[in-house]
């Protein structure tokens, strides 16, 4: 088998017993990205002669037999992390020259490991977006089908493990940023809990929902890759302390008795028939299993969008605030004073859909509307929050669809971000409560789209959806399946 | 309609945006149709909830007050659009 082909799993038993070496691999790696990327556009920045160096390193390292899962392994970041002396843009123009003093912590732990770092990959513009349309770069296609979008804001993450131009990645999700675009291009995405991977150094959108997870190929290398980055982190004021268990010794393929519920409010009109058809038999493979399912109600769901794209927006226009042409970032230079530098740097380095972010999100929190709109919005985020905690006192995990459709075609919704946010309906609740969720390959839509399954845990349930996820994977061949490009 | 293009141009000028006069226009319209639809809270009574910041409750973090090393005047200096010496340089502040 071709080294671009296997897994993160895989690719380290090679390695440890020294069948291949991280040069190889990572010169497999980098011959597919030369032969695809004109076509996919996974990436902002390929990083070759860093990757060589990373791989010769590694080799060295596990050579002296000081190997960790990570070592020597073909890593690309969603170009939201910073990458010390490596261009991070947030595929903005605003920070199209910016080279980060610092490493984000995610990307300091896979270093420590001995990760070898291929570049930095495409998304939404400041993550703003579910189908990496609004980058300042260009967009990515979806490897599946070239004219459909790979979903977003974590795009080039998804389609980069389904072109096989990287073993592992990771992404972030705010509200559906790594799940979507996973389910959309056939990859395994995981959100973890808030609070559970630092956020130092990844750049901000809405700090009370963003939350760092790995995009991979299948769940074991997903269980790797967070235990990989998961931790307290000094540096990061919500990171919570508790220990990071061995997420691999969680996927024992058991689930027998385990207690999965059905959310009605997710299961509904509007519903691509071939999402259901998928669901209904992911329903019946955990049932074959010895799962059980009990039916359920989230009866905020309704209103979760609404909730999100006002804390989200306002979130987002408070973090944004920083761009402002001083210390970093673009500057115009013909500005006539210090006020007009803010306004003309600003206009000319964000795009359409940031800046309509920043604007509903600073008319939000402005006076005289922020009891209507934010406080309101912080109020209706408890009762959503009350759903899913009220909801795990009967059940292990929730299984709902990812989006109610297969990945829709580039330009479909580029000019109507109502119909574009309504897309994320499935994923936005667990963002706002904060717990939990996985993507995994269950289906593939007669014209040929991938459809994903996501299960729900509770805070800090990341084993239960590992194992039941991991079980689903065992029991069908979806993850096997891959994009013919 | 829920928001003017008076309103749109206050709040671009809040969040220091020099929008075209296009923009100003397509916002107009596009922000009206989100706010109709956000309008669908007011159909949930929320009195007496507590607002939430924080999905996860955590009480203040606190770290010991020590000095460490910090990245220094080259590395904060070295994605300055303009600088001069060890400061960075922006247009004429007071007119």
């Amino acid at each position: 088998m071709e080294l671009h082909e296997l897994t993160l799993h895989e690719l380290h038993e090679l390695l440890k017993k020294r069948e291949v070496s991280s040069v190889e691999a990572t010169k497999a790696l980098l011959a597919r990205i030369d032969a695809v990327e004109d076509r996919v556009k996974s990436f902002i920045t390929v990083t070759p002669e860093e990757a060589l160096k990373n791989a010769e390193a590694a080799d060295q390292r596990i050579a002296s037999g000081e190997m960790d899962m990570l070592t020597g392994i073909p890593v690309a970041l969603k170009d939201i992390f910073l990458t010390k002396g490596i261009l991070t843009t947030c595929a903005s123009r605003i920070l199209s020259n910016f080279i980060p003093p610092y490493d984000a912590t995610a990307t300091a732990r896979l270093k420590e490991r001995g990760m070898v770092l291929l570049g930095k990959l495409n998304q939404d513009e400041f993550a703003m977006g579910s189908s990496s349309e609004t980058s300042w770069f260009g967009k990515t296609r979806n490897p599946w089908n070239l004219d459909c979008i790979p979903g977003g804001s974590s795009g080039g993450s998804a389609a980069a493990i389904a072109a096989r131009q990287a073993t592992a990645t990771l992404g972030t999700d705010t509200g559906g940023s790594i799940r979507q675009p996973a389910s959309h291009c056939g990859c395994v995405g995981l959100k973890p809990t808030y609070g559970r991977v630092s956020r130092y150094g990844v750049i901000a959108f809405a700090s009370s929902l963003d939350q760092v997870g790995p995009i991979t190929r299948d769940v074991t290398d997903s269980a790797i890759m967070l235990g990989a980055v998961a931790g307290y982190d000094p540096r990061d004021s919500t990171s919570v302390n508790i220990p990071v268990p061995d997420y691999r010794k969680a996927l024992t393929g058991e689930v027998k008795g385990l207690r999965i519920g059905l959310p009605r409010e997710y299961f509904i009109e509007g519903l691509d028939p071939e999402v259901k058809k998928a669901m209904d038999e992911s329903i019946a493979t955990f049932r074959s299993l010895g799962a059980e399912f009990v039916e359920m109600s989230l009866p905020h769901t309704d209103y979760a969008i609404a909730v999100y794209y006002l804390i989200a927006t306002a979130e987002a226009s408070s973090n944004l605030a920083r761009y402002d042409g001083v210390r970093f970032g673009h500057r115009n230079q013909d500005a006539r004073g210090l006020l007009d530098m803010y306004m003309v740097s600003r206009d000319e380095g964000f795009g359409a859909e940031v800046k309509r972010r920043i604007m509903l999100g600073t008319y939000a929190l402005s006076s005289g509307y922020y009891d209507a709109y934010y406080l309101k919005a912080q109020k209706a985020r408890t009762l959503i929050m009350q759903d899913f905690v009220t909801a795990f006192e009967s059940v292990d995990v929730i299984l709902t669809p990812v989006t109610p459709t297969p990945a829709f075609r580039i330009g479909e919704k580029a000019n109507d971000p109502l119909q574009m946010y309504l897309s994320d309906i499935f994923t936005i609740p667990v963002n706002l409560a904060g717990t939990c969720g996985i993507s995994v390959p269950a289906g593939i839509s007669s014209g040929g789209l991938p459809i994903g399954l996501q299960l729900i845990g509770k805070h800090f349930g990341e084993e239960t959806i590992l194992r039941a996820a991991h079980a689903f994977e065992q029991a069908t061949e979806w993850h096997k399946r891959k994009a013919l490009i | 309609m829920k928001i003017t293009r008076k309103e749109v141009e206050h709040v671009a000028r809040l969040a220091r945006l020099e929008l075209t006069e296009e923009e100003k226009e397509l916002f107009t319209g596009q922000l009206d149709g989100i706010l109709a639809y956000v309008d669908k809270l007011n159909e949930l009574n929320t009195d007496g909830i507590v607002p939430t910041s924080h999905a996860v409750p955590m009480e203040n973090a606190f770290r010991d007050d020590l000095v460490l090393p910090s990245i220094g005047i080259e590395n904060a200096l070295a994605n300055a659009p303009d600088r001069s010496e060890n400061f960075f340089r922006v247009p004429k502040v007071i007119e």
